[in-house]
């Protein structure tokens, strides 16, 4: 493990029952960049993520976060872990029963001792940096999905984490939010020196903002380099993947026997 | 068909290994619920919230139930009462029967059917939109700051409600009988003051409301923290709930009763 590495896999797998979601993931990701993970849907990559927050354990291999073992961690110990990283999920997953500033305010209540004028400026702040410092009196319900993407990541930066998970950020948000949390994504983890990976498979505007990409498919790394790498690669996969064309090595089929033998047409024409 | 039949018998083992399963996990989760519930006595702000959605928003059905449950009962008991010239006992009879069955067993089906599948259903969505995994991800036990507050504000709340229930609905058969039908108000009150003993009566169904408090919530709170995270799983789960309580209630009331009251006064 190289010193500036934040996470590191070794030979990582990890199954449901006989059915095997991933196996022999071996990734390096050093701290200060913002690295994908991408791949098709049902690939494994939110599996990826609970793995390193320590949500689910590996069948084989290690998750290691700042030198530690993950799934070795007891919970007080992975519970200290966690205070030094974050998830944002898929749609905010904002606690609905509290405001946008109690929901910032949330991790800061919970861990820490300050006054709640600090908190309220520490909240302001956050809030200021997604842009929605004006909202802070509004409930998530009111919120555009944007919006709520937004509030979530500034309450996800509430205690700074070293590290940010981004569980598809960028679905079912309009051209404007995706460029706006595209970018803040980018400047937070530059301002703040924080390490994020970003799930997606929105391949454009992930590929705008990140440092190095991961591709996973069946299970297992089917390729990795830079974006400019990723954009100019022959390799048949990320080729397909990168210009979403449907034919390629991933099939459009799901495996299943032979069509004439389902239609039970075999030896009709014979 | 032997097939048929090894089938049907696999399918019943599942099913019994699966229930006893479930029971355990249960039960499981019921002792983690009790040991991390230290946070919401140091914070008992956090119950205090609970207390107002799941005691507060039950009033008013609580006491619309109560009111006419005794008015019905003022009205049975004359009816009964009077064939034998008994009439000035129906105080007597309104409050026995609210404070030592229908008060406790009412109030709790109501309580189960509006609170309790509120908890569970407010458990299980925050589960199907990602909030406990997010709070989890945030090391903050969802058990202790979810659970453990919405489960000792029930246990807290079910045998106020039942109270009401039952002063409300003594005010009902009053109402009713005195007020409506014209029993002499004196002896009402005063054979009703004489019949009712305060251990024997009141003390014994404070503890019924507060067994069923705690069977009611804690299967509303395990039944949310164990929903499927779907749609179709919520409304299960909350289906499970009003069901389950309501026949907790009715066994455990049994079996309450046949302990408590055994016909020596």
């Amino acid at each position: 493990m190289t010193p500036e590495a934040l996470i590191e896999t070794k030979d990582l797998g990890f199954s449901y029952g006989d059915r095997s979601i991933l196996k022999g993931i071996d990734i390096t990701m050093s701290r200060g960049k913002v690295i994908a993970i991408m791949g098709g849907s049902g690939s494994g990559k939110t599996t990826l993520l609970r793995l390193i927050g320590g949500a689910i354990r590996p069948s084989s291999g290690y998750v290691k976060f700042a030198g530690k073992i993950v799934h070795e961690q007891k919970r007080d110990e992975l519970f200290q872990m966690r205070r030094k990283m974050s998830m944002l999920f898929q749609f905010g997953a904002l606690f609905t029963d509290l405001s946008v500033f109690d929901n910032v305010a949330f991790q800061m209540r919970e861990h820490t001792d300050l006054p709640e004028s600090m908190i309220r400026d520490l909240v302001l702040m956050k809030l200021q940096a997604v842009g929605l410092r004006g909202a802070h009196d509004l409930m998530p319900a009111e919120l555009s999905g944007g919006m709520a993407r937004r509030v979530a990541l500034a309450r996800s930066i509430a205690l700074d984490p070293v590290l940010i998970m981004y569980d598809e950020p960028f679905t079912g948000l309009d051209p404007i939010s995706l460029t706006v949390i595209g970018n803040l994504i980018r400047r937070l983890t530059d301002a703040l020196g924080m390490t994020s990976i970003v799930v997606t498979h929105d391949v454009q505007e992930s590929l705008k903002i990140v440092d190095y990409v991961y591709f996973i498919a069946d299970g297992v790394i089917a390729a990795h380099g830079t974006p400019d790498e990723v954009r100019g690669s022959v390799a048949p996969f990320v080729h397909q993947f990168v210009h979403g064309e449907e034919d390629g090595p991933v099939s459009f089929h799901y495996p299943a026997q032979a069509y004439a033998r389902d239609l039970k047409l075999e030896g009709s024409f014979a | 068909m032997p097939r048929r039949i090894v089938i049907g018998i696999r399918g019943v083992g599942h099913r019994v290994i699966d229930s006893v399963w479930r029971l355990g996990y249960a039960s499981r989760f019921f002792l983690l619920t009790l040991l991390k519930s230290g946070t919401s006595f140091r914070r008992f702000g956090l119950i205090i919230r609970e207390l107002y959605f799941t005691g507060v928003l039950s009033l008013v059905i609580i006491v619309v139930s109560g009111l006419f449950v005794g008015m019905v009962l003022g009205l049975q008991g004359y009816e009964t009462l009077q064939r034998f010239g008994a009439e000035s006992a129906v105080g007597t009879m309104v409050a026995l029967s609210l404070v030592r069955e229908l008060g406790p067993v009412v109030a709790a089906l109501l309580f189960a059917s509006r609170a309790g599948s509120a908890i569970t259903a407010e458990i299980g969505l925050m589960k199907a939109t990602d909030q406990l995994a997010a709070m989890e991800m945030m090391a903050v036990d969802p058990i202790a700051r979810v659970v453990a507050p919405r489960f000792w504000a029930g246990v807290i709340s079910m045998p106020l409600l039942a109270a009401m229930f039952s002063i409300i609905g003594v005010f009902g058969g009053y109402m009713v009988a005195v007020v409506l039908i014209g029993v002499d108000e004196g002896s009402f009150w005063s054979q009703m003051q004489d019949a009712v003993d305060f251990r024997y009566d009141i003390v014994n169904g404070i503890i019924k409301t507060c067994v069923f408090g705690v069977a009611v919530t804690a299967i509303a709170v395990f039944e949310g923290y164990d929903a499927a995270p779907t749609a179709e799983g919520v409304s299960g789960a909350t289906t499970r709930t009003v069901v389950t309580s309501a026949l907790a209630i009715l066994g455990l009331d049994f079996v309450l009763t046949s302990v408590m009251f055994r016909g020596m006064s």
